[in-house]
């Protein structure tokens, strides 16, 4: 077996040190060594992006980055989203638009939506359509995804 | 008596409840469930379709630091073969699976030996060097194929399910014209975005056996896998956490969940597996594939006389859980919405090298109304009449409800409880604008676009029974606890059995508490399939919810000396009905005074299942060149008796249109002759994403209430998949301006170029 680096990850603002193989995928190191299991994992080859997290505000995915090329950089998953109690207004569109049904992918839609819009607050509606193109979802049919980012759009311009 | 002030829940799109612990990553899936010094479980699969297994050299993997056993057939001799839940036959038994294979493999993906290690990583490192020695033999790879030997002794047809009524050949011989076709549906399957995954725990204090990351039927896997580990209802127990998508193939009861709760028995440690999705696409139950001959007996007004229809399901494998449940349902539903005098469908059941299938969404119904509807529009073209019109001339009327098809599935006859197909035809063409709709395509068509529009029709069935109990009880906050032995598997049932309890008691439907999938708090319950719980445990909350009104009632009425005719409960609140004037009491406050005592429990039971309807309308532009399609308009209307909440509903038809079109256009599996399976990530089984999933307008309705139950609710689970082959066929055809030109499920881009250029 491979020896163990130790790194530190920043995760929504707080500090993780961990000891994990150079192989460690980062999307394993967040769930298993640092105990956020909010981020899931669908593939683990890149397609599904369920495991979609923002590093240095950029969406990304989880499986496909080691743990170790995410040391000194800011991670930032579904359970930072909310302020306290306050839902962010992703969170908040998705519940009023019935943007889930049973949520496994949400995570995943939350913080590439919300990584997207952050960046590019007018995204013209093809470009957005385009954007979640990219996570699948089995549940909802995505017109209520489509919906929900929609209106949190408007919500996050505010 | 006056007007009850209660909240009405029943009927309105009100948020909810499941949302917010899976919004702020609170959820608990399968793969959140951690015990302290578990193990990780890694099962090693067969590379090889059909083979004799020769042995299996485990030595080097064992040698592993980190790694503690690996078990072969030899450990798990003594467990018997995964039995039938649903429509077992005897003839099927020989063919159950193994929760190991012992001498021989037959599908790639079948598991050959389990690793028991450290942690996930150790346990696929040691798993990739465990030696299998397998002789190859040749696999069977084509259900049409004659029927011959399976291995040794099995032939590779079980049996032949066969049902009719009337006299079809006299039919045949009296028609004016015979319509003939063949027709055959892809291989494809729910693949929930989470994959499986099972925790075995012992729980030594108690010695308690219990399993995590249950799903579907809780209740009856525990005690078929009790019976199967010697383990009574008292010492083992099954618990649903969060569910990522069922769609029919989750829960069902498969080889690794039987396998980490042995072991988690064998070795007292908690054992951990989680499925990769390679292993999710070439081992969870696959579902579909049948190919279908079928005839017709019209008159010369397209008016059917008789349908033969003889078909080959490709079940895989093994026969699994669901034993013959999908060639029976696509044999007993294929009549659908139209009267059809005489019928007879011959089944063959046969087995092939493949993944073993189950149940998908819709199963038996995707694929036949797939050829009842293709049936309907060759028809059609045979007589020279409209696809409405030869729909209309065949509708069951609304006077002929309830219906009895003369025809059995799943243990019941099959009695249209109540419907009007004509009128929601009539409302599915009015939302499409049928009319402009056809003159706009025809108008393009002459500009050389190739466009085209589909209808289809369909009836659906839910509610199963036999059964369903619910306990219902007053916590002394006030709030309810509602148990049911219902599962989710992420479809909102715990806010749509709030809503009927709340609105049935009198309080907030956010102060419901429904607990389900937890086999340790009610003694006995169905779980979550074939759109059965809005119905079956729907009208079990509600009985134990007025049962739970009327002891409330009384019990408040002593307290504050008045009648219980008098008194009403709204908001959580006894207080005197009308708003007369008077002491008022919280439900909280009576809980506090007679604590354990409001609780209610009941049941609902019923032997005859309830039938929603529905019509799909599609519009579709073909692309030539690149054999793409793009459905530029959908209308979908569904017939649902009553929506407990209409956008759950209209959630799970649009929900239920993805995967439509998906087993339409995109998804299969697929093998190459010696078996290995082509389909084994998600870059090469293409399911839908937000671009090929369009906009679509839904209509629900509730012209035809179910007489079956008090609030006339039928399920919604189902509808949006149905006939999505169907629709789409019909339009690519219409698109291509030649009938009958869509024969195979999914219209790929490869099938409709080869198509296009024919
Ligand atoms: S799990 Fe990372 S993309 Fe699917
Ligand atoms: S809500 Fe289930 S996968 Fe998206």
């Amino acid at each position: 077996m491979t020896d163990k680096a130790t790194i530190t990850l920043t995760i929504n603002g707080k500090d993780y040190a961990i000891a994990v193989e150079p192989r460690r995928t980062l999307a394993d190191a967040i769930r298993e060594d640092c105990g956020q299991t909010g981020t899931h994992i669908g593939c683990e080859h890149g397609v599904c992006g369920a495991c979609t997290v923002i590093v240095d505000d950029a969406p990304v995915r989880s499986c496909l980055m080691f743990a170790v090329q995410a040391e000194g950089k800011n991670i930032r998953t579904v359970e930072g989203l909310a302020n306290g109690d306050t839902l962010h207004p992703m969170q908040q569109a998705f519940m009023d638009n019935h943007g889930l049904q049973c949520g496994f992918c949400t995570p995943g839609f939350l913080m590439l939506a919300v990584g997207v819009l952050e960046r590019e607050p007018n995204i013209s509606d093809e470009d957005l359509i385009d954007v979640l193109s990219s996570n699948l979802c089995r549940c909802t049919g995505y017109q209520n995804i489509i919906k929900s980012v929609r209106a949190a759009a408007q919500e996050m311009r505010k | 008596m006056a007007e009850s002030k209660q909240k009405k829940f029943i009927g309105r799109s009100v948020p909810r409840l499941e949302d917010r612990p899976l919004l702020t990553g609170r959820g608990r899936f399968a793969a959140d469930v951690n015990f302290p010094g578990q193990w990780a479980m890694r099962v090693v699969r067969s590379p090889i379709a059909h083979g004799r297994l020769n042995g299996i050299d485990a030595s080097v993997a064992l040698a592993m630091p980190g790694v503690h056993a690996v078990w072969t057939f030899a450990d798990v001799a003594h467990i018997p073969p995964i039995p039938f839940r649903l429509t077992g036959l005897k003839a099927l038994e020989p063919y159950q699976q193994r929760v190991l294979a012992s001498d021989t493999v037959r599908y790639v993906g079948e598991p050959v030996a389990v690793v028991f290690a450290d942690n996930a990583y150790l346990a696929e490192d040691a798993a990739e060097i465990v030696e299998l020695d397998i002789e190859p033999l040749a696999p069977v790879m084509n259900a049409t194929d004659a029927p011959g030997p399976f291995d040794t002794m099995q032939s590779t047809e079980p049996d032949i399910i066969r049902k009719g009524y009337g006299d079809v050949d006299a039919a045949f011989k009296a028609a004016d014209f015979v319509v003939t076709l063949e027709l055959s549906v892809g291989r494809h399957s729910g693949v929930p975005l989470e994959t499986r995954g099972a925790i075995g725990y012992y729980n030594e204090a108690l010695d308690r056996l219990e399993m995590h990351g249950a799903a579907k039927v809780p209740h009856w896997n525990r005690d078929t896998m009790g019976r199967m580990l010697g383990r009574s209802r008292d010492n083992f127990q099954l618990f649903e956490g969060h569910v990522g998508g069922g769609f029919g193939i989750r829960g069902e009861i498969y080889p690794e969940d039987v396998i980490v709760c042995a072991a988690a028995l064998h070795f007292r440690k908690p054992i951990k597996w989680i499925e990769d999705r390679r292993e999710h696409l070439i081992s969870a139950n696959h579902s579909r594939q049948q190919t279908h001959r079928v005839r017709a007996a019209i008159d010369a007004e397209g008016r059917i006389l008789a349908i033969d229809n003889e078909f080959f399901h490709d079940n895989g494998a093994y026969m699994r859980t669901h034993a013959a449940t999908v060639p029976d349902l696509a044999a007993a539903m294929l009549p659908g919405p139209y009267r059809i005098p005489a019928y007879r469908a011959t089944a063959h059941l046969r087995l092939t090298n493949k993944t073993p299938c189950g149940t998908y969404r819709a199963p038996g119904r995707y694929e036949s109304t797939f050829v009842r509807e293709r049936l309907l529009d060759a028809i059609a073209a045979n007589v020279g009449i409209d696809k409405v019109e030869v729909r209309k001339r065949n509708l069951l009327s609304k006077s002929a409800m309830p219906y009895t098809l003369g025809l059995e599935t799943l243990g019941t006859h099959i009695v249209y409880d109540s419907g009007d197909y004509g009128l929601l035809l009539d409302k599915a063409l009015e939302r499409a604008g049928w009319p402009k709709l056809q003159k706009d395509m025809a108008k393009r068509r002459a500009n050389g676009e190739m466009v085209g529009a589909g209808v289809a029709m369909f009836v659906e069935k839910s509610g199963l029974g036999p059964f369903d109990d619910v306990r219902v009880e007053v916590k002394n906050d006030g709030n309810i606890e509602l148990i049911t032995g219902a599962a989710s598997v992420g479809q909102g049932i715990e806010t749509a059995m709030a809503q009927i309890c709340a609105e049935t008691l009198g309080v907030d439907y956010t102060s419901v508490n429904v607990i389900h999938g937890q086999t340790d708090r009610i003694g006995r319950g169905l779980g979550a399939f074939a759109s059965r719980v809005t119905v079956m445990t729907g009208e079990a909350t509600k009985r134990a919810s007025t049962r739970l009104r009327t002891h409330v009632l009384k019990l408040a009425a002593e307290l504050m000396q008045a009648d219980a005719g008098e008194l009403d409960i709204v908001d959580g609140e006894i207080v005197h009905i009308g708003g007369v004037p008077g002491p008022s009491m919280k439900l909280a406050d009576l809980a506090k005074a007679r604590p354990g005592e409001l609780i209610a429990e009941d049941t609902f039971e019923s032997t005859h299942m309830v039938y929603p309807y529905g019509v799909h309308v599609a519009a579709v532009r073909v692309d030539a060149e690149t054999g793409g399609i793009t459905i530029e308009k959908y209308v979908m209307a569904y017939d649902v008796g009553k929506a407990v909440n209409p956008m759950l509903v209209e959630g799970q038809i649009a929900g239920g249109l993805a995967q439509g079109i998906g087993g339409a256009l995109f998804e299969e599996f697929l093998y190459d002759e010696s078996g290995e399976p082509l389909s084994v990530t998600f870059a090469d089984y293409l399911m839908p994403t937000a671009h090929e999933v369009p906009e679509s307008s839904i209509l629900i309705t509730e012209d035809a209430p179910s007489p079956l139950n008090s609030l006339g609710l039928k399920g919604a689970g189902e509808g949006g998949t149905t006939p999505v082959g169907a629709v789409l066929a019909s339009a690519i055809d219409d698109a291509l301006q030649r009938p009958g030109a869509i024969l195979t499920l999914p219209v790929t881009p490869q099938r409709l170029r080869a198509i296009c250029k024919k």
